[in-house]
């Protein structure tokens, strides 16, 4: 075990690292925003409605994000007019392509996180709410969305934690994130297990970060829930 | 009596056994054409193949092609995954640090391959503000990282990857092997793509990678290449492939 090699390499690894970061915390902002009216779609009973974030859900999550990301950045790419439309400048870059298709694909599985959290909003709650007189938008403005944020949290933090390890794919399409980073280096010192091991224990400091933010942010808006 | 037998009939399984021809996994990649490429139902085949095949049939031993990513080519020889690798790999000091080559067994050229028509400066000076496409890990990724330093470099895991960016105008550039480059510029996609300049490296020396330990299978090696390519049989793979000679 040569822990010189992994020391001297911790510097380029950590560059990685923040890309990584960046990856996940950009899709995992867009891909909430995305998922929002895609869960609210999702629960109407107008199929006319629901029909698109049904379908929309069965394809990202049915499919391997490697696919997806192979099929925006490789594939898309091999069309002339895509090459020649207004956003080229945008795909042509592979980190733009990863971030569209982490948001896209976390989208889909943060969407099934609120219609679960939304429809488990106790139904007294919500009668209450009627009861008060608040038409349907003040219902889930004010009570509805903020209880099933608070529900779907935890579930919110594992798709999050999920991505990051997702996000290692990125270094398919050439981006140097944490993993293509370590694949780069290992390509000039053939030493796997060194760097692999490395680039592991930064992906699991970054995972016990994101494990602490969210348990932070649960013992905040489910301070009603924790146990003295 | 019964024992008696049984232990007879076990040492003969053994001896037979002994004589038996020595078996070999070898390790290739599949995304290289002509060199090495995965046909219809997913075995690899190409120039490499038949030179593997060739060099065990002279010696005498039973060989399995095995694929391997090629990142993972050289630490997977040395987890003996297989054991010897043919799959293009250039003879380079940073690899001889990790394992032993044998004689090379074809020579190859990096140069620049870019659209048709346009007008490409390969001076490093001039390369150094375009996006250049290599394959990670190979003599051309290296060959840029030393001599263009500071050029924007994008690193693909296969080769057929950087020319999917190539062709999608993602990259300026890519630099290449030339024999793979010339079988991709006769290709449908590669046909508005040509070499741009003189080749910028010409001393790619191609051998079979051995664990270091192996110095008996490595000089097996080298004994059966030095009679294939003696007896005709090199000429005759060379031949399948190209016009003209890759010695």
């Amino acid at each position: 075990m040569n822990f010189q090699l992994m020391w001297d390499s911790l510097p380029q690894l950590l560059q990685g690292a923040v890309l990584s970061l960046q990856l996940v915390a950009v899709s995992g902002i867009l891909g909430l925003a995305l998922a929002l009216p895609l869960a609210l779609g999702r629960i109407s009973s107008n199929p006319l409605i629901s029909a698109f974030p049904y379908a929309y859900i069965f394809f990202f999550r049915g499919t391997p994000l490697l696919v997806q990301l192979f099929l925006v950045y490789y594939g898309l790419g091999q069309f002339e007019a895509v090459r020649n439309s207004i956003f080229w400048p945008i795909l042509r870059e592979a980190y733009w392509c990863a971030v569209i298709t982490m948001s896209l694909h976390t989208a889909a599985y943060i969407a099934e996180i609120l219609r679960g959290a939304i429809q488990a909003v106790p139904v007294g709650e919500v009668e209450a709410t009627r009861a008060l007189g608040m038409s349907r938008v003040t219902a889930f403005r004010r009570i509805i969305l903020p209880r099933a944020a608070r529900i779907g949290l935890p579930a919110y933090g594992n798709e999050v934690i999920l991505m990051l390890k997702g996000s290692a794919l990125a270094s398919t399409v050439t981006l140097l994130e944490l993993t293509g980073m370590a694949r780069t280096i290992i390509a000039k010192t053939y030493t796997p297990v060194e760097i692999f091991l490395a680039a592991g224990a930064i992906y699991l400091a970054l995972s016990f970060l994101l494990v602490q933010g969210f348990r932070l942010l649960e013992r905040r808006w489910n301070r009603h829930l924790v146990r003295a | 009596m019964m024992f008696r037998v049984l232990a007879a009939a076990a040492f003969a399984a053994l001896s037979v056994s002994a004589v038996h021809a020595e078996s070999y996994r070898v390790g290739s990649e599949g995304a290289y054409p002509p060199f090495n490429t995965k046909d219809a139902s997913g075995n690899i085949t190409g120039f490499d193949i038949d030179i593997a095949n060739a060099l065990c049939a002279e010696m005498k031993a039973d060989c399995t092609i095995v694929a391997q990513d090629w990142d993972g080519m050289i630490p997977a020889l040395n987890n003996k995954k297989f054991d010897f690798v043919v799959a293009s790999m250039s003879i380079t000091e940073e690899r001889l640090k990790a394992v032993s080559f044998t004689d090379p067994y074809y020579s190859n050229k990096l140069q620049y391959v870019a659209k048709k028509g346009t007008d490409l400066d390969i001076s490093p000076e001039a390369m150094k503000s375009k996006t250049i496409g290599a394959q990670r890990a190979t003599l051309a990724a290296e060959w840029l990282e030393k001599n263009v330093p500071g050029a924007k470099v994008s690193l693909y895991d296969t080769q057929e990857n950087a020319w999917l960016d190539l062709e999608a105008g993602r990259t300026d550039a890519v630099i290449a092997d030339v024999y793979p480059a010339y079988e991709w510029l006769q290709s449908e996609t590669g046909k508005n793509f040509e070499f741009k300049g003189e080749p910028v490296f010409d001393d790619d020396k191609i051998g079979i990678a051995v664990r270091k330990a192996d110095t008996d299978l490595l000089a097996k090696l080298n004994t059966a290449l030095k009679t294939i390519m003696d007896n005709g049989t090199y000429a005759k793979i060379n031949e399948k492939y190209f016009p003209f000679s890759i010695r």
